[in-house]
């Protein structure tokens, strides 16, 4: 990628924190709706996160009423995003947590592990 | 009448832009610019009307290009705008990524990404054959060129494998998301023809109707 295209990427949003895969978050995004705009909370799991410069996206799962899974992806420079909490990291062995798809319930849980330095 | 308005530039990448309301816009980086007019025709002189433009930094000349452009910068490609506001015009004047603004619509050719000797199936979006039913050894090929005895010959023009790409190009009405004039960039929505660091050439779409409404709202 040439260093004209890196400077045309718009700056980070300070208000997005590292997200690991497994940290449960509440995305705080900008909707439209009719006229008005107003901030929905989106709450669940990171299961993806993508580093790829302008691209940069995670992927939030969340379980919706009558236990439906509903999956978001958010990109990391969207100026729709207002801020997102990192409630808890977990202990998770792999990246991409795609296995939750197929649990539900109890097994769906993930072990907390408490950060230090965070 | 013709008052084409065009650049020379080169291709840079795409990338993707956000707009406040949430789009994603896909965009092609151009560097346009700077292009200097290294030649003004007319009528009088030449038979029509036209300025030349040139556009990137020649890393050697022949003594032709040389002479043609005196003092003029050393530019490396040379094209021509038809254009009858000559008078506009003087020799040597730079003509950058200003010329475009947000929202304009521009037609950009270049030349389309060679791809070498390409089958039917690339080539021409042709089907693929049974890997079974005894057809395994050709499923890739690309079938009948037609009837035997009559009419006794290929159809002219039957689509067959050949030279894919490495053609002149021109995609019409890209609109112009962002223009960097100081960097002479001009984001374009989409793709556009030929590869990365190819050079490619913007005018000002005049083409279509919908260009033409365009511009009869911008005047």
């Amino acid at each position: 990628m040439t260093d004209i295209i890196k400077s045309l990427v718009p700056e980070a949003n300070p208000n997005i924190p590292r997200l690991r895969s497994g940290d449960t978050v509440r995305v705080h995004a900008r909707i439209v709706e009719g006229n008005r705009e107003r901030i929905q909370v989106f709450q669940g799991i990171v299961i993806r996160n993508i580093n790829r410069g302008v691209s940069s996206s995670f992927t939030v799962r969340r379980i919706a009423s009558n236990g439906i899974g509903v999956e978001r992806t958010f990109l990391r420079l969207s100026p729709r995003i207002e801020k997102v909490e990192v409630l808890r990291h977990s202990k998770v062995r792999r990246a991409r947590l795609y296995f939750l798809r197929t649990t539900r319930g109890k097994a769906a849980r993930l072990r907390e592990v408490r950060m230090e330095n965070q | 009448m013709s008052t084409k308005q065009a650049l020379l530039g080169k291709k840079i990448g795409m990338t993707r832009v956000f707009v406040e309301s949430g789009e994603v816009i896909p965009v092609t980086v151009i560097e346009a610019g700077p292009c200097y007019v290294t030649q003004i025709k007319t009528v009088a002189n030449d038979g029509y009307n036209a300025i030349q433009i040139g556009f990137g930094i020649a890393k050697k000349l022949t003594k032709g290009e040389a002479g043609h452009l005196g003092n003029l910068p050393k530019v490396a490609n040379l094209r021509e705008v038809r254009t009858d506001d000559v008078d506009k015009y003087t020799l040597g004047q730079v003509i950058d990524a200003s010329l475009f603004s947000i929202g304009d619509l521009v037609d950009v050719t270049g030349i389309s990404k060679g791809k070498g000797f390409a089958g039917g199936i690339k080539r021409h979006h042709f089907k693929r054959q049974p890997t079974t039913h005894g057809a395994s050894d050709r499923t890739r090929a690309r079938g009948s060129s037609g009837a035997g005895t009559t009419p006794g010959h290929v159809d002219k023009g039957l689509k067959m494998p050949g030279q894919l790409g490495a053609v002149k190009r021109t995609t019409l009405n890209q609109e112009v998301v962002q223009v960097d004039a100081e960097r002479n960039l001009v984001l374009v929505r989409g793709a556009v023809p030929g590869p990365t660091n190819g050079l490619v050439y913007l005018r000002k779409a005049h083409k279509t109707s919908a260009a033409k409404r365009k511009r009869v709202l911008q005047d």
